[in-house]
Formats: C-alpha cells, sequence, structure tokens
C-alpha cells in the first residue's frame, strides 16, 4: 500500500450505527500533518463515535479510515496515535497506580510481551513527565493528584508513546479553569513547535477560533470543515447546535467562549 | 501454640501436601484478584466458585475428577460470561447473577440425583485442606505455576486492559482477548483453591488481600505484592491456628485475612 506522506488522516464515507440507529452518517475529511484540527457539535452528535472510529475501536458500517495511508485498524497506524479519553482521567481516580506506572503504559503497545524495559522506553518515559512538569509527582498515586494533574498524567501516557497524531476528546472532566489553559497552552506549542497534529473535540469556540488551524463540525453528519473564521459565527453555531447558542464569558481576562 | 506444635505439623505428609498446596492459592488468588478488584468484577470470583461446584457435582455424579469438572465448567462459563458481557442489554452484572444461581441449581439438582456424594461435595463447598491428595498438590503446583506465568508474561498488557478498555483497544491490543484470558484465568485458580479454602470462601482470598493492601495508597506493582504477602501470612496463621485450635481451615484462613484488613482500615494510609 502507497503511504502518503502528507497526510495524517484520510476519512471517506465515513457510517457508524448503533443498534440501527445512524450516530455518523457519510462522514468524509482529510487532515493533513501538523494541522491542529477542533471537532465541535452538540452532544450526542457523533463527536466521540468519530474518534472511535479514527482510533480504530469501533469498525465503521460504511467507509473507510486512513492513518499516515494505512487502515487505522493496522498495528502501525495505531503507534502513531496518542489518545486521552473523556472521562479517564476522573474515573482512574480510584486506581491504584503511580503517575509513572500510568505514564508507563503509553509503552506498552510498542513493547513485545515479557521484553525489558529499554533505554528508549525510559528516556519517553522521563521525556513525557518533563513536558507535561509532572516528574516531580511520578512516586505519586493517581488518586492522591488534583484533577488537572491527574489529567496531565494521562496526556503524558499518550506522549510517551512518541505518536505522530495527538487525540483528545474534552479530557476536562474534573479539571479547573487554569489547569484547562495550561493543558491548551501545551497542545498549541506541541503543535506549533514539535509539528504534533493535533484532534481536539471541544466545546470552546472562543479557543478553537483562536487555536485551531481548522475546525470540524458535526451533527450525526458533517455540517462543516474549514478554517475556524469561516465557521465560528453566532448564526452558524445557532444551526449547528439547533438551539439559541449561550456564549460563556470566563473570568479570566482573555475570556474563552463556551457553548 | 507452642513451637513443638507448629513443628509436629512437618511430621504428617498429609498436613506438608495440604501446607504446599494452600501457599500456592495463596500466591495466586490475590494475584488474579487484583485484577478482578480493579476492574470492580469481584463478584465474578463469587460467580465462578458457584460454577466449579456444579463442575464438582457432574465429576462426583459421572465418576470423573471433580476439579476437572471444576476447571472445565469455569472455562466454559468463563466464555459464556464474555460473550454476556459484550452484548448489549443484559445489564452488566446482573448475567453474572443469571450464570451463578443457574449453576447452584444445577450442582442442587445434581446432588439430590446422588445422595451419597454430600460429603465428598461438602469438602469442596467449605474447603478441605487435610485431604489434599498428592495428584492434587501435584495439579495445583503445575497449573498454578501456568497461571503465575500467563500473568507475569502478560502483565503490562492485563495492567493497561484494567486500567481502561478504550486506552488499550487505542493501542492496537486485543483487549476482548486479554478479558477473556483473565476470566479464564480466574475460573482456573477458583477451581484450584476450591479444595483449600471451598467454593464459598474462595473469592474472599481472592478479593479482601487486595483491598487491605490497596489501603496503603501504593502504586499498582506493589500493592499487588503486599496482597500476595498478606495472603501468604493470612494463609500460613490461618493453617496453624486451625490445625493448633482444630478449626475449620478455610474459614480460619479468611478470619484471619479479614482480620488483617481491619487492621488496614485502621493503620492504612487512605
Amino acid at each position: 500500500m502507497q503511504v502518503n506522506s502528507g497526510l495524517a488522516i484520510e476519512a471517506g464515507n465515513l457510517s457508524y450505527g448503533y443498534g440501527g440507529v445512524s450516530a455518523l452518517k457519510d462522514v468524509g475529511f482529510v487532515l493533513r500533518e501538523g494541522e491542529y484540527l477542533a471537532v465541535i457539535g452538540p452532544n450526542g452528535g457523533g463527536k466521540t463515535t468519530l474518534i472511535k472510529l479514527l482510533l480504530g475501536i469501533l469498525e465503521p458500517t460504511s467507509g473507510f479510515v486512513r492513518i499516515h495511508g494505512r487502515p487505522a485498524s493496522d498495528r502501525r497506524a495505531r503507534l502513531d496515535v496518542g489518545y486521552v479519553p473523556q472521562r479517564v482521567s476522573s474515573e482512574a481516580a480510584e486506581f491504584p497506580a503511580t503517575v509513572r506506572e500510568i505514564v508507563e503504559s503509553g509503552r506498552t503497545p510498542r513493547r513485545r510481551a515479557f521484553s525489558r524495559r529499554s533505554a528508549a522506553d525510559r528516556e519517553a518515559v522521563d521525556h513525557a513527565l518533563e513536558t507535561l512538569e509532572i516528574a516531580d509527582l511520578s512516586d505519586r498515586t493517581i488518586g492522591s493528584l488534583s484533577g488537572g494533574q491527574r489529567q496531565r498524567a494521562f496526556i503524558a501516557r499518550a506522549v510517551a508513546g512518541e505518536p505522530r497524531i495527538l487525540i483528545l476528546d474534552e479530557p476536562t472532566v474534573g479539571v479547573d479553569h487554569s489547569a484547562q489553559e495550561a493543558f491548551r497552552q501545551f497542545l498549541t506549542h506541541a503543535n506549533r513547535e514539535h509539528g504534533m497534529t493535533i484532534v481536539f473535540v471541544t466545546h470552546d469556540v472562543e479557543f478553537v477560533s483562536r487555536e485551531a488551524t481548522s475546525v470540524l463540525c458535526l451533527n450525526h453528519s458533517l455540517v462543516c470543515h474549514g478554517r475556524p473564521g469561516e465557521y465560528l459565527k453566532e448564526d452558524f453555531l445557532v444551526r449547528l447546535y439547533g438551539r439559541e447558542v449561550k456564549l460563556v464569558e470566563h473570568e479570566h481576562h482573555d475570556g474563552h467562549g463556551h457553548v | 501454640m507452642t513451637d513443638t506444635a507448629m513443628f509436629e505439623i512437618f511430621r504428617y505428609d498429609f498436613l506438608v501436601r495440604g501446607l504446599v498446596a494452600s501457599l500456592t492459592v495463596a500466591v495466586l488468588a490475590p494475584s488474579i484478584g487484583m485484577f478482578l478488584v480493579v476492574r470492580r468484577q469481584a463478584f465474578l470470583a463469587d460467580t465462578l466458585a458457584h460454577v466449579s461446584l456444579a463442575g464438582v457435582a457432574a465429576g462426583l455424579l459421572f465418576s470423573f475428577n471433580p476439579v476437572a469438572g471444576a476447571i472445565g465448567a469455569s472455562l466454559l462459563a468463563a466464555i459464556l460470561i464474555e460473550k454476556l458481557r459484550l452484548k448489549q442489554g443484559f445489564f452488566g452484572e446482573s448475567s453474572l447473577s443469571l450464570i451463578l444461581s443457574g449453576s447452584l441449581a444445577l450442582a442442587v439438582i445434581m446432588i439430590g440425583l446422588a445422595r451419597s456424594l454430600g460429603a465428598s461435595l461438602f469438602s469442596y463447598l467449605f474447603g478441605s485442606v487435610t485431604t489434599v491428595g498428592r495428584f492434587d498438590v501435584g495439579v495445583i503446583l503445575a497449573l498454578g505455576a501456568t497461571v503465575l506465568t500467563v500473568v507475569f508474561v502478560g502483565y503490562r498488557q492485563f495492567f493497561l486492559v484494567s486500567l481502561d478498555e478504550e486506552l488499550a483497544l487505542s493501542g492496537g491490543l486485543r483487549a476482548q482477548g486479554f478479558n477473556l484470558l483473565l476470566t479464564a484465568l480466574s475460573g482456573l485458580t477458583i477451581a484450584l483453591s476450591l479444595r483449600i479454602v471451598g467454593a464459598l470462601l474462595v473469592g474472599a482470598l481472592m478479593v479482601i488481600p487486595v483491598l487491605a493492601a490497596s489501603r496503603f495508597g501504593m502504586g499498582f506493582r506493589r500493592t499487588h505484592l503486599l496482597a500476595a504477602a498478606l495472603s501468604v501470612f493470612s494463609v500460613l496463621i490461618g493453617f496453624f491456628l486451625s490445625y493448633a485450635l482444630d478449626l475449620a481451615a478455610g474459614g480460619t484462613i479468611v478470619g484471619v485475612a479479614i482480620l488483617i484488613f481491619l487492621a488496614a482500615l485502621l493503620f492504612g494510609r487512605r
């Protein structure tokens, strides 16, 4: 199979249904390497389904997903993608593991069973801990951390796998505002300085218009895909969300808008 | 208990066999139980224990090795449980309740059909350390070593699947395969533990040392090792106490484990 180096993700005619009910219909888009894509849309509009299809967790009922030219289910395609799920950082609070154990688990897909931890594994884990500024927390259990610190541990887990694409399904549940801001700064830095391709599901429209290079709007089917400035206007958002949109200003000076 | 009483045990072959089998089970039970507890599947252990009992009853009724019956029944149930878990609309743990009651009903019917097997079945229900034969010890050691080897080899994968199935899947791990393997290993561990603590208490030995160890707020590997150590301690103390005070071994072992858990509750960090 030919590997197209310029394209990070290709999705074509993508459909998926749960028990006969269509969750996603005929979605197609292309994401180039180094892009920062924000996925927006109403709850239940198929955002998480799309993410699971991109990750190869779900098999599409029709259509295809390619990661760097390879099918999403291909093992090498999986190793290219780092994933931070929606609720894991809050649900994992009771899981008895240290931050280092969590971050090390990001290397598991790259390692053979029974293999010893290599120097590269150790280096990648240390680097991820330092990048997310949690090296001093590495021996703490995740249950003893704040929501924001736990979130950083799970992002470090994804980073430790040395992915070329980072997919985040709005992992902000139970995370305070300043931690969210630090997390978004990290994403922007990873994208701009290291060329990491990012797919980020969010409701934070103001942030999208400021940081993302492209936006994808979903409401069971593809409503828009393009530059944020073209679509993130109030009348368009009203049509997308199907109701009156409330833009909520944050308290700090550079105010974000949430829908 | 005096030193003489303790060493007296080693003069009897049947007690040494019982101790070796008990210590093997002591390591085995929390090694698997750790994964069940963090996945909130502790009830799975009780379900598989009742299924094993039906296998034992079948073995006694149709004259084949009861432990083989227990192993076969629990492996079949492991496959059924995983299939039901994946099927939507089965209300999660309710399917376990269904399998637990169903297999217990089957066991009761088989006991009724062959009234004379009551006494033998009793030893699998409540455990009977002193009647563990040479062959039983061999089977427990060989299969126990197999279970531990699989856990050791797949430790990182079991950890990731237990932490979050979607994270495992997104990394290309065959989470369903690991789930099935873990349920099958649970069934095997339970079948091997029946003669030691009995079907009614095996779940306790898998879960209680893990709960006690997790009170100390440590990482996964350390909690796992401490759980195994606490389980071995419970079995040793319970074994010697039951001998010295002429108590039922299974109940005494689990009783000691519960006391350790209470101590951990009082003195643990969390």
